[in-house]
């Protein structure tokens, strides 16, 4: 049995009783075993998973109707409400937190009868892009062990890549899953805003994150989109997808299509070895029929700013409420006069969220607000009408994912500017709602490089059938795991 | 001159749920903690999802008060640290980025006084807090999230009012207005508390907060204006600050706590789109209003001719007027008035005994009945009534339980005159010559009859039988 197949693939070899659910399973708790105290990309499993995939199992012997997913072994990003397990957000504030209810994508996966068989390492609260930030201890890069995995859904990034499971949840506020994506070569999304449920996805800043998948292969992607999209009576901001079918027509190509390269995202601050991978990038797709051009976004250079004063804002408020009064971790409230608790248990936060929770406090009270606040804002809408505008020109945008190559752990911690600068090229999808992939391409001494693509919004199948299209023109070497 | 304004907060307690989750929108009587869930507990990775309804009652309110209504609404947060909120931010609303609100720039009439309605908005009441003694002193304090996301909405007055009276007034009329739009029961403990500025002439403004009923709202702002004239005839400022009404000692007290310098980082919430409410919407809102009180009144008296007097206390209250609607027809309007404003006023003051009645229109109707047909007396009527409230036994059954037949049986009743007469030899000599003592014989008639002899009747068969 091998590990390293598409889920798609998968669910074809469990049709045809290759093998059954519970050895691909158990295989995979093996492997999990086996990898996993050193990239460290769980922070918990499910302990059932070996039961539920015996129960499915039987299913299929006596013929019972069965999920589109098989058994399929999920992972899910710990900030992500999987009723009766541990939710942590990789954080001590949340350390003891059992979450009480499903998140939506959770109950719609169940319902297919997929395995959640753990929960992912993260940055704390999903603000980080290394997942040196997790209050647990970071991941590891599989190709490398020396080299961060990127953030903050890097542990699903990893596992998925590690094959410690076929198929991950993450999160992506500025591009949270398209970043270890790239950094570990599989396939990271950012659905278009409101086409995914947020409900169980612990905030960071709602306004601009979407739950979205990694996977081994495009036609994944799509097959997982196939079920966790969709309008959900338990988010108000979800948008009505007329249960679109992702998976069909995914071979359609892109002969004909006007791509746009934004300039400003392989300009000074990014590598040599990115900037010719995008180039080629180029030339695959021009080979494939599409027609390629450049195209300038001005207010990209003011985009990483923007993204920051918005999350840290959207951060203060949401992260408001871990003031350990009804749930979090063990320390008891008697002899405490409210504000000084509250003080003391927030003191648990880890450095980089207390870093953002501060700037959060800051530009957006009275005194300062507009002058920072505000004025991300306005970079905000002129920037979505910037691109609406690129929109109306061509049919998709490419860029790289990460303006850099992978680093090393403990190599850019200290320097919390020069990390913010590693999401240049992922927060204009956030801050206007676009659809967004990056998808593996190329290795630079043994690192992987992706490659993004956006769309306009509600056209999140378009996107997938482009990204099909330059998967099936990259070859990159087995991963020695 | 004075000038006083008012922060009204109402809960909308004829909602089914809260204003963003599926509890109860009313959480009185429950155990403490029990009327809540993950949203309104606000865990982790919940989201709000808005009532519509909460909206739509919201700006019939606006509407009512004659509000401009925003085409386009919104929610914010206001974004603050307390153990009752919690999320440790508070849904609400707000028009420092444009009107947004429920609505805005309204005005009422309240006695000949102009009072301009500074905006609406729609907001979730936080939890609430319980202390051990006093929460000066309290070493515990206790948190009850059953009231967490209930509707609110904060009516904001421009400080128009010169006087508490007006005041009164205009309260009077918001909770008539409250009733007779079906949003909330102004009676319910808390459902409605307000916070009030108050200025004199020269001095600064002076807020204060937490006051639990209107009732006390009245003697806040007679404290505070006295308070303020008499620092000001002693020649010391007045300062802008906020004070608290205590409501054991009827007094306001200084708060320690500057509320003004709080940083609340209002922001967009990114939980709820925006709502549209188009003209449709407005219009269904605006046709399934119910009649204004005073639209009301002035139908009562221009085409039943009801007295001004009566026709106000019917019209402004919802229970008088439904009972009023449902019993009348054009020709008993006037009685059907009459015994809802003198007799069954009295009945029903209270909502636990509203509550408790058991008359129906029907009975009501076939009172009026009886009275017009001259089968019972008003006296009698007034026993019936007293009864089916208490019982909500038939008409018939009361009349003949209680015998209250009237006696305008001329055979029967010159029967029971006779007896009379044959009882009282003294009198009827004394009444041949002193008219009076005649008072005293028809009085005895109703004794026996116990009130339901006809009196005109009565008084032609005594006089015949003493001339005779
Ligand atoms: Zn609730």
């Amino acid at each position: 049995m091998n590990l390293a197949i598409s889920g798609l693939k998968y669910i074809e070899e469990i049709k045809n009783g290759n093998y059954t659910i519970e050895e691909f399973v158990s295989k995979t708790l093996e492997q999990i075993q086996k990898l996993d105290g050193k990239l460290h990309a769980f922070l918990s499993l499910n302990d059932k998973a070996i039961d539920q995939a015996k129960k499915l199992d039987k299913k299929i012997q006596k013929n019972e109707k069965i999920g589109a997913c098989f058994g399929m072994p999920i992972s899910i990003k710990d900030n992500i409400c999987v009723k009766g397990t541990k939710t942590t957000c990789a954080s001590k504030m949340l350390e003891d937190f059992v979450a009480p209810y499903e998140a939506t994508v959770i109950s719609k996966l169940k319902s297919e009868d997929a395995i959640i068989i753990g929960k992912t390492n993260m940055d704390e609260f999903a603000m980080g892009l290394t997942t040196e930030f997790s209050a647990f201890g970071p991941s590891r890069n599989p190709w490398n062990h020396d080299y961060v995995p990127g953030g903050s859904s890097g542990g699903s990034a990893v596992a998925v890549r590690a094959l410690e499971c076929v198929a991950s949840l993450g999160s992506d506020t500025g591009g949270s899953v398209r970043n270890p994506a790239s950094f570990c070569s599989v396939v990271g999304y950012k659905p278009t805003y409101g086409l995914v449920s947020r409900y169980g996805l612990i905030s960071y800043a709602n306004s601009i994150e979407q739950i979205g998948p990694l996977t081994r292969t495009v036609e994944d992607l799509a097959f997982i989109l196939n079920i966790i999209s969709g309008i959900d009576d338990k988010d108000n901001t979800t948008v009505d997808n007329k249960n679109e079918d992702y998976l069909s027509e995914i071979d359609a190509g892109v002969e004909g299509k006007k791509i746009g390269i934004i300039k400003e995202m392989i300009g000074d601050g990014a590598d040599k070895e990115v900037v010719s991978a995008t180039n080629n990038a180029v030339k695959k797709f021009e080979n494939l029929g599409a027609k390629c051009e450049e195209i300038s976004l001005d207010m990209v250079d003011y985009s990483v700013a923007a993204y920051y004063t918005i999350s840290a804002t959207e951060a203060g408020s949401n992260l408001a409420r871990y003031d350990n009064l009804r749930y979090g971790f063990d320390f008891p409230l008697e002899g405490f006069e409210f504000n000084s608790y509250i003080s003391k248990a927030r003191k648990n936060f880890g450095p980089e969220v207390t870093r953002r929770l501060i700037v959060g406090g800051f530009v957006p009270s009275a005194g300062f607000a507009g002058k920072y606040f505000l004025k991300a804002l306005k970079v905000k809408s002129k920037l979505t009408a910037e691109v609406n505008e690129a929109f109306k020109k061509v049919d998709l945008l490419l860029a790289p994912t990460v303006p850099i190559c992978p680093f090393k752990l403990g190599e850019k911690i200290d320097d919390p500017i020069a990390l913010f600068l590693i999401d240049f090229n992922t927060v204009t999808a956030n801050l206007t709602g676009k659809p967004a992939i990056s998808i593996p391409f190329e290795l630079s001494d043994g690192l992987p490089i992706g490659i993004q693509l956006l769309a306009k919004s509600m056209h999140d199948k378009a996107l997938l059938q482009a990204a099909y299209a330059l998967q099936n023109t990259v070859h990159l070497p087995e991963i020695q795991l | 001159m004075t000038k006083i304004g008012l922060e009204i907060h109402c809960q909308l307690t004829n909602l089914e749920s809260k204003l963003f989750c599926t509890c109860r929108a009313n959480y009185r009587g429950y155990e403490p903690n029990t009327n809540v869930c993950p949203i309104c507990m606000g865990l982790p990775g919940t989201l709000p999802l808005l009532n519509q309804k909460a909206v739509e009652k919201a700006t019939t309110i606006a509407m009512a008060l004659n509000c401009k209504t925003p085409e386009k609404l919104a929610f914010f947060r206001k974004n603050y640290f307390y153990p009752d909120l919690p999320k440790n931010f508070q849904i609400t609303q707000l028009n420092v980025y444009g009107p947004t609100s429920i609505g805005l720039e309204g005005k009422v009439l309240v006695d000949e006084k102009e009072i301009r309605i500074l905006r609406i908005q729609l907001e979730e009441d936080p939890g609430r807090l319980i202390y051990e003694g006093s929460s000066e002193k309290t070493q515990i304090t206790l948190v009850d999230y059953n009231r967490a996301g209930t509707p609110l909405v904060e009516i904001v007055t421009e400080p128009d009012f010169e006087n508490p009276k007006q005041v009164r007034l205009f309260l009077n009329m918001l909770s008539d207005l409250l009733e007779n739009l079906s949003v909330s029961d102004p009676e319910l403990e808390g459902a409605i508390r307000a916070d009030v500025n108050v200025s004199i002439q020269g001095g600064k403004r002076v807020e204060i907060k937490n006051i639990g009923s209107f009732h006390d709202l009245e003697k806040a702002i007679h404290f505070e204006i006295t308070r303020q004239e008499s620092l000001a005839a002693r020649n010391i400022q007045i300062i802008q600050e906020t004070r608290h009404w205590d409501e054991q000692r009827k007094i306001t007290i200084s708060a320690r706590r500057k509320e003004e310098e709080l940083e609340y980082r209002y922001f967009l919430e990114g939980d709820i789109p925006w709502i549209l409410i188009d003209s449709q919407t407005l219009d269904r809102l605006k046709n399934d209003m119910p009649e204004s009180i005073i639209s009301k009144k002035e139908r009562y008296i221009s085409k039943y001719k009801i007295p001004s007097q009566v026709a106000e206390v019917l019209s402004s209250d919802k229970f008088y007027s439904d009972m009023f609607e449902q019993v009348r027809d054009e020709t008993n309007v006037k009685d059907v008035a009459n015994i809802i404003t003198t007799d069954l006023m009295g009945l029903v003051d209270t909502k636990e005994k509203r509550e408790n009645s058991k008359l129906t229109p029907q009975h009501l109707v076939e009172l009026v009945n009886a009275i017009k047909s001259n089968k019972i007396t008003r006296t009698a009527a007034k026993i019936a009534l007293k009864e089916i409230v208490k019982s909500g036994k038939t008409l018939s059954d009361v009349i003949s339980e209680l015998d209250l037949v009237h006696v305008s049986d001329a055979s029967e009743l010159t029967r029971i005159i006779d007896q009379v007469l044959s009882e009282e030899i003294i009198a009827v000599e004394q009444a041949k010559t002193n008219p009076d003592t005649i008072n005293y014989l028809i009085g005895k008639v109703m004794q026996k009859t116990k009130g339901n002899a006809d009196p005109k009747l009565t008084l032609s068969i005594i006089q015949k039988k003493i001339q005779t």
